[in-house]
């Protein structure tokens, strides 16, 4: 038991590290989010001011908030669709990950996330200072929110990464996965509520998007974080997203095993 | 030799090239397929970014959705061409590492033109056919005074629009000869740019407008344009009649992107210190 | 009538950056050369030694940061399209055709990019597939062909336009020995038709034997030999090695072998294989191996050529 979490923690590590080169990149990406964000502002803050002044529950300070969250978040959560996994199971290299002793499903999603969470130092944090000192935006004055926001946030990034893994692993019976995961990345920033909160969407596109899990990975923490949410609405969101990692976690494992057996029947 | 080069010669390896860039694409049936419709996909849900806000409001910065529709089908018909065109010049670190850059020295041709002429992206087709679609409706729905003045603007609106768009590439790919993984920060206005192009320009804070409004003048794609053509007033700082001066705009982009460019590869060689 | 490559004191730096600290690294330093119309050069080095460096001046591609370089009379960064027209380059890492495109579609959009008429092209085209013997893989895009078939391709596209100068950039690496002398049978040919004139970069010393008559040296920068290969060897010492598997294990063979100019590197596997490095110029491998035989039972052989690292290793020595 012991020796299985310093693996996970070193993978976590591994992950982290890696994502530390990336300096350069890092400084890009907080002028595209600062671009992206302000562009944001500009559009969201007219639509609630034309709206008199709150539209939904979101008053400008609030929108504020979930704009430079949302930005933040970007670099973590992968919205992107793509993953190393895929490419070693088109490679066959998948093959030597089986024969590791350590689960492929739960080693793919814990290093991802390990690069996730390294993210938010060099690119969260800064987009959502830079949001703060530079429009100002209303979080909230208590703990809770903060506390229950970070479980959340894992929450949320880890089911990114588990959806991502479901298209990979697709690849053991689908020859190219790519359809997969440009039409993961057309709708899922969208769904994921990245350019408008879901709160704004109609009705049925609401109902559309909740059926998904593309709420869960960013619309849920922010909510949270921002103080949208009150106690009972935080808890209920958690229990949904924690709800949504256990089925994606349920599917992948199942994906795992019928591929890793696909594997073998064709001489892996 | 004194062969007489005719313009019909000189344009042959350009055509040659681009038009096998062209069959192979298309050989390549069901992928092509897909990227098609995922290039649907993105047209409409970029629209649909803009229509969701609609539907909470009736307008924003002075105009409402059929005005707004028109913004973005200036806008966004021209970038999907321009991307089909010039889209794969911010992809330039991938000739840099496969070398391709290099081969392209050994050419007797101009470098940037090598570049350009060297892939084409059909699949823009079908995000076109959204820009396009939103275009004309915007343009049938709104009463417009047609007439010369009206074709005028529209013609010079898209066409100019296609030339800083395009600009904008070109800007990009300079760039990247400076920036290691630097992608993230030419995306930043390029696609920020993009984004920018089919809002109204009147919600803009100063900072943006000075930045999507001169600097890189997006502005000038759809917005100036349409407020122009539909007898709008326009913020404080972008007046309405600028809407006809988009080739200016154009040029001024343009006139950018070479000097990016030309720095680029200065660099590259590692001319001038 | 200046020669085909001129230059003077070439210099190219670059800067690095270690750590916190910027260094000014030459890759290569006063490089002054003259190759003429019609010679065959050889330009050899070990890794990194500024060989590739020297091309990207010549082609240019770098920019120098001293001295000058002229390519057959013309200024390669100023007039390089002009240039272009009159140099042929073959990478052997880097691809001159278009990956996904039949070999032949190559050709014809490599022939309107120089503006070749149709005669000219049909002439050429011919005379190359004929005698680099492509016509099986034509309609093949290039990203199925082997590793020789698309060095014959990449050759051919370089010498399409019939250039003045040909620079080859390890063209050989990775060939079986079939198509490597194939390939070198194709350019002496070539030559000796057209006059070209031949840059040859390469780690190959079959290569250099049997493709050029001047040989250039470059170490770190530096031009360290410009000369024959006779005298290369000479001036190396440069010794041939050969291996032999015996029968039965025997000892040293250094003993037993009275081959002057001959001795015992080293013995493998209790002396099943033994080493033996001999002088080129005293003996010859077929000498060694016969009196070899005639105390043990050889059951197979190989001859190694020297190796570049050790023949620049050699050359440096001996200019110290």
């Amino acid at each position: 038991m012991r020796s299985t979490a310093r693996i996970f923690w070193r993978l976590l590590e591994a992950g982290f590290r890696r994502q530390s080169a990336y300096r350069l990149a890092a400084l890009g990406g907080l002028v595209a989010n600062a671009t992206f964000g302000l562009l944001k502002v500009a559009v969201l803050f007219a639509t609630v001011r034309a709206a008199g002044g709150e539209l939904h529950g979101y008053d400008v300070g609030l929108m504020s908030s979930y704009i430079w969250l949302s930005q933040g978040l970007l670099g973590s959560v992968n919205l992107f669709g793509r993953s190393d996994l895929a490419l070693r199971i088109k490679d066959g290299d998948i093959a030597i990950d089986f024969l590791r002793p350590v689960d492929v499903q739960a080693a793919t999603i814990v290093t991802e996330v390990g690069q996730s969470l390294f993210s938010l130092i060099p690119r969260g944090i800064p987009s959502v200072v830079l949001g703060a000192v530079v429009v100002g935006m209303d979080m909230p004055a208590t703990a809770g929110p903060y506390l229950l926001g970070a479980v959340s946030l894992l929450l949320g990034i880890t089911i990114s990464s588990a959806t991502v893994y479901l298209i990979a692993v697709a690849g053991f019976w689908v020859v190219e996965v790519r359809g997969l995961q440009i039409l993961y990345m057309v709708v899922s920033g969208f769904l994921a509520g990245l350019f408008v909160p879901i709160r704004l969407f109609p009705r049925w596109l609401e109902l559309l998007a909740t059926l998904t899990p593309f709420p869960s990975m960013m619309m849920h923490p922010i909510d949270i974080l921002s103080g949208r949410v009150d106690l009972g609405g935080a808890t209920l969101l958690l229990a949904m997203q924690v709800a949504w990692l256990a089925t994606l976690g349920v599917v992948g494992h199942a994906l795992t095993r019928a591929g890793r057996r696909q594997l073998e029947v064709q001489g892996g | 030799m004194g062969e007489v080069l005719t313009m019909r010669t000189r344009l042959r390896p350009y055509r040659a090239v681009l038009a096998s860039r062209v069959r192979a694409q298309r050989s390549y049936r069901a992928s092509f397929a897909l990227d098609l419709g995922s290039s649907l996909l993105i047209g409409i849900v970029e629209l649909a970014e803009i229509w969701v806000l609609f539907h909470n409001v009736i307008e924003l910065g002075g105009l409402e959705f059929t005005q707004i529709l028109l913004v973005f089908g200036l806008a966004d018909f021209a970038f999907s061409l321009a991307d089909l065109s010039f889209g794969h010049c911010d992809n330039l670190p991938v000739y840099l590492r496969a070398g391709t850059l290099d081969v392209f020295y050994l050419r007797p041709q101009p470098l940037l033109l090598q570049l350009i002429t060297s892939d084409i992206s059909l699949r823009r087709l079908a995000r076109a056919a959204v820009g396009l679609a939103a275009m004309v409706v915007g343009l049938t729905i709104n009463e417009i005074d047609w007439g010369p003045r009206a074709i005028a603007l529209v013609g010079l609106a898209i066409v100019s629009g296609y030339v800083m768009f395009a600009a904008m590439f070109v800007w990009a790919g300079g760039l990247q000869f400076f920036l290691v993984d630097g992608a993230e920060m030419t995306n930043a206005f390029v696609y920020g740019g993009r984004y920018a192009a089919t809002q109204p320009a009147s919600v803009w804070s100063r900072p943006l407008q000075a930045v999507f409004g001169f600097f890189f003048p997006m502005a000038f794609t759809g917005f100036l344009p349409v407020i122009a053509l539909l007898g709008l007033d326009g913020p404080a700082w972008l007046p309405s009649w600028l809407g006809w001066c988009a080739p200016l705009a154009a040029l001024w982009a343009w006139g950018m992107a070479l000097l990016c460019w030309r720095w680029g590869v200065r660099h590259y060689r590692g001319g001038g210190g | 009538m200046s020669g085909i490559v001129e230059t003077v004191d070439l210099t190219r730096e670059f800067t690095r950056r270690e750590g916190l600290r910027r260094r000014r690294i030459s890759a290569v330093d006063g490089l002054s050369i003259r190759i003429d119309a019609g010679e065959a050069v050889g330009y050899i080095g070990a890794n990194g030694a500024g060989k590739s460096t020297t091309i990207k001046m010549l082609t240019g591609i770098l920019v120098p940061t001293a001295g000058s370089v002229t390519t057959c009379g013309l200024r390669p960064v100023e007039e390089r399209r002009q240039l272009a027209r009159q140099v042929g380059v073959v990478f052997g890492q880097r691809s001159q055709l278009w990956w996904d495109l039949p070999v032949g579609e190559s050709f014809r959009i490599l022939a309107a990019i120089h503006t070749m008429s149709s005669t000219d092209e049909r002439r050429r085209t011919d005379e190359l597939i004929e005698r680099l013997e492509m016509a099986e893989f034509l309609a093949t895009p290039v990203r199925q062909l082997s590793l020789g078939q698309r060095m014959r391709a990449e050759v051919a596209a370089a010498l399409l336009h019939s250039p003045r100068l040909v620079i080859l950039d390890e063209p050989t690496i990775g060939l079986d020995v079939l198509s490597k002398q194939r390939l070198r049978e194709f350019l002496v040919a070539e030559r000796r038709a057209h006059g070209t004139t031949l840059l040859l970069t390469t780690h190959d010393m079959g290569d250099i034997e049997r493709l050029c008559d001047r040989v250039l040296v470059i170490d770190r920068g530096h031009l360290v030999y410009d000369g024959d290969l006779a005298g290369l060897s000479k001036t190396v010492g440069a010794e041939r090695v050969l291996v032999v598997d015996l029968v039965e294990p025997t000892a040293d063979l250094t003993a037993l072998v009275d081959v002057p100019g001959t001795r015992h590197l080293a013995s493998e596997g209790h002396g099943m294989r033994q080493r033996l490095a001999f002088d080129a110029d005293l003996t010859t491998a077929a000498r060694v191996l016969a009196a070899v035989s005639e105390l043990v039972e050889v059951r197979d052989l190989t001859v190694e050529e020297p190796d570049i690292e050790d023949v620049v290793r050699r050359i440096y020595a001996a200019r110290r």
